[in-house]
């Protein structure tokens, strides 16, 4: 077959990128799976169109065409718990999600704290559905007392590193792991919560927890985190990036740490931004806890202040498959985490850009190029040469969520019968349709 | 109105005034039966009750097999400690074979808040909550509030301090919402690590000196205080909790008149009240283990028979 033109054109679409500061009605070409141009609609370009095969063109009418999201936090559970999820079934979820990138966090059986296991989630990773960048451990099983061969995990690939799940409770540690990560220049990403206040924790400490009798996880326990990382982080000037944040006194720590130029980052999950722990006194229900735990209104509010203002860089979702087997119980036993990947988009655009706290553009900045930026990931953007990942959103898209539609091995979402706004339409993977609704 | 709103009792928060009202008026006439020589009425003739133990709990577990027993149901135990559970059979599975011998009402402890709501997705039963975690124990609270409105005829306006662990007393929990409703004054009195985070929510009157609490109280109901709790530092030492925060003698002269003291057991003696208090002549602790077999015979009468209703 003679070599085409083009593979693909997306046409009449509303195309934005953040990274190019583009925002209008555009065609956007394909070629060998990189984007080849962005055109707006003149004549010429019509003329070019024409000459394509009509399954060549994809018809954006309405639609949205964006750089393919990036999810900076999620957990694919394999190696150790296929049963909740596979890279596979987690790649799935993520192209269904509107997501061509994820990074994959190194919780896992074994933990990914050596090459092997980077290996092994890579090769798995070949055929998925989306990217697959792997976040390594700071410390050797994550257990927070020697660090892991970073350099190694570097060399094979790894983007960043984190104890996520655990938080490195010796400072003398976290201060090493710092340190060691600037050599390489790579974040050292963190799970804020001091476990002597925390321990035992099943939700946030508030009026709810006291009215539940459950135990609660003070806020002041994440607070005191982040703040004693941050100080470290402008100690050794490493990159400090704080996972999930989810306190009004976390993002009011950030927003002082880069006000005064320490090289810190963050993200937030939509949960965070959308519930409160007044939803758990209703039922129980365990798909309501989460670690961090779903704190109050006045967190969740300042959470979405430090998105709109800038303090929090990223939307992540922090994916986290449970089988129906482990959720299915009493709300103290239950694992904590929440599944994310498919309804991340449609909870910002519901209850965040139809609420007025951000335009889509700041949207879809938060999540491509921002989080390309934090950890040097290649695409986030449209730009010429750039590989083809590309996401086309139905932005108005009515939809109810439901478990029998998800991607993912494990349906534990709390967001099962939500009526949300926004939908991924297309899901393009350099070049390959990887998901159409 | 003879009915009560919900088919099971979870807790006493959304419960009703008029149900509570219901249940301490069907309580007097099954008070009356538990004084008979023969202590025994058909009324739950053919109906099974599971009492479903994950936590020991000798004296609620015999209160309610008694009260079952005298209302001619027939009953069923199952005991266990969540512990060795944890490692076994889902609380699901092991509720739904029970359930598949054909079991009508489910009386159950546990030490996860929340555990009886669960069960209501679990199975058709109804519910009986016999304290879950540290978040309710509605026929504690309801034996409690018979033997004060026993005593007085009226809950409305009453004082009632209740004295000790507030962040994992259930039957504080239980007694702050029924008291609430039925109008009482509620004041909370414990150390402050023992209070819990926002406790002032609850709208309740909160203290950590024992004298300012119990000025002017009609009812001073002492909660137990749990030995571990001290390991766990939540208060350094048994004597200090007991010189801020025993019931003495020389306490008493602080509350009103006509005052009552109450404590749902088992107590430490010594600890948190003093024998002599707890053995005076305005103790009502015995009455309120006398009074819990008939609140308990009237909660399993009025849930009795309530399946129809789906919700
Ligand atoms: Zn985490
Ligand atoms: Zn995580």
């Amino acid at each position: 077959m003679a070599s085409k033109k083009y593979d693909m054109v997306i046409k009449g679409g509303r195309v934005i990128d953040p990274a190019l500061g583009f925002g209008k009605d555009a065609y956007v070409f394909i070629k060998d799976g990189k984007i080849s141009k962005i055109a707006t609609p003149t004549a010429a370009v019509e003329k070019e169109i024409k000459s394509l095969d009509a399954d060549q063109i994809v018809d954006a009418t309405d639609k949205l065409v964006v750089p393919g999201l990036i999810d900076i936090h999620v957990h694919l559970r394999e190696p150790g718990r296929e049963a909740a999820e596979t890279i596979e079934s987690g790649c799935r979820a993520a192209a269904a999600g509107g997501f061509t990138a994820v990074c994959c966090m190194p919780n896992t059986t074994p933990c990914i704290d050596n090459q092997e296991t980077v290996k092994f989630v890579q090769d798995r990773a070949k055929d998925a559905d989306a990217r697959v960048y792997v976040v390594g451990a700071v410390t050797k099983n994550i257990e927070g007392k020697e660090l892991s061969e970073i350099g190694d995990l570097v060399k094979i690939g790894a983007v960043a590193i984190s104890d996520d799940g655990k938080y490195p409770q010796n400072p003398e540690i976290m201060r090493r792991g710092l340190e060691y990560a600037r050599m390489f220049d790579i974040p050292v990403m963190q799970h804020a919560e001091d476990q002597y206040l925390s321990a035992g924790a099943v939700m946030n400490e508030s009026y709810q927890s006291t009215r539940l009798g459950l135990k609660g996880s003070p806020p002041v326990a994440e607070e005191i985190a982040v703040l004693r990382d941050i100080a470290l982080c402008r100690f050794t000037g490493a990159r400090l990036h704080i996972q999930h944040v989810s306190t009004r006194q976390a993002v009011a720590a950030i927003r002082a740490a880069k006000k005064e130029g320490v090289r810190v980052t963050a993200e937030a999950t939509p949960h965070h931004m959308v519930l409160t722990d007044d939803e758990i006194g209703k039922e129980f229900n365990t798909n309501l806890r989460v670690n961090p735990p779903i704190r109050t209104a006045s967190d969740r509010d300042a959470v979405i202040e430090g998105l709109v203002d800038g303090t929090i860089d990223c939307i992540a979702s922090d994916h986290a498959p449970h089988q129906d087997e482990d959720k299915d119980c009493e709300f103290d036993l239950a694992p904590a985490g929440m599944i994310g990947l498919e309804t991340t988009l449609a909870l910002v655009k519901t209850y965040l850009i139809d609420k007025g706290y951000l335009a889509w553009a700041d949207a879809i900045r938060k999540m491509t190029a921002n989080p390309a930026r934090i950890l040097g990931l290649p695409g986030g953007t449209l730009e010429e040469g750039s590989p083809a990942d590309i996401t086309i959103i139905d932005p108005d898209k009515k939809w109810t969520v439901k478990a029998d539609k998800f991607f993912s091995k494990s349906k534990n979402s709390p967001f099962i019968g939500w009526k949300l706004s926004g939908q991924a339409y297309m899901t393009i993977l350099g070049g390959r349709i990887v998901f159409k609704q | 109105m003879s009915r009560l709103h919900s088919r099971h009792l979870l807790g006493l928060e959304d419960v009703p005034k008029e149900d509570i009202s219901l249940i301490l008026k069907t309580t007097d006439s099954f008070r009356e039966v538990i004084d008979r020589t023969i202590k025994k009425v058909p009324t739950l003739r053919g109906i099974t009750v599971l009492n479903l133990f994950y936590e020991p709990s000798t004296r609620t577990r015999i209160s309610f097999e008694l009260a079952e027993k005298r209302l001619s149901a027939d009953t069923v135990n199952f005991s266990t400690s969540t512990s060795s559970v944890k490692k076994g059979e889902s609380l699901r599975d092991t509720v739904q074979n029970i359930e598949a011998m054909k079991i009508d009402m489910v009386v159950v402890r546990h030490s996860s808040s929340g555990a009886p709501y669960y069960l209501t997705k679990c199975m058709d039963a109804n519910i009986i909550n016999a304290g879950d975690g540290a978040h309710e124990h509605p026929t504690q609270a309801l034996l409690d509030m018979y033997t004060i409105f026993k005593k007085y005829g009226k809950l409305e306006g009453l004082r009632v301090v209740l004295v000790g662990d507030v962040k994992h007393s259930r039957v504080i929990r239980s007694n702050i919402w029924g008291l609430k409703t039925m109008r009482a004054s509620v004041a909370l009195c414990g150390p402050s690590t023992l209070l819990p985070y926002e406790a002032e929510k609850f709208g309740c009157d909160m203290y950590t000196k024992m004298d300012e609490a119990l000025d002017g109280a009609d009812v001073v109901n002492v909660m137990r205080i749990q030995l571990e709790r001290q390991q766990s530092g939540l208060f350094p030492s048994q004597r200090e909790y007991t010189n801020l925060f025993g019931l003495n003698k020389d306490r008493l002269r602080l509350l009103n008149k006509n005052y009552t003291v109450m404590h749902p057991g088992p107590m430490n003696r010594g600890v948190e009240i003093t024998s002599e208090v707890a053995d005076g002549a305005n103790s009502v602790i015995l009455e309120q283990v006398t009074n819990g077999q008939a609140v308990r015979m009237a909660v399993l009468y009025l849930l009795s028979g309530r399946k129809e209703e789906g919700e």
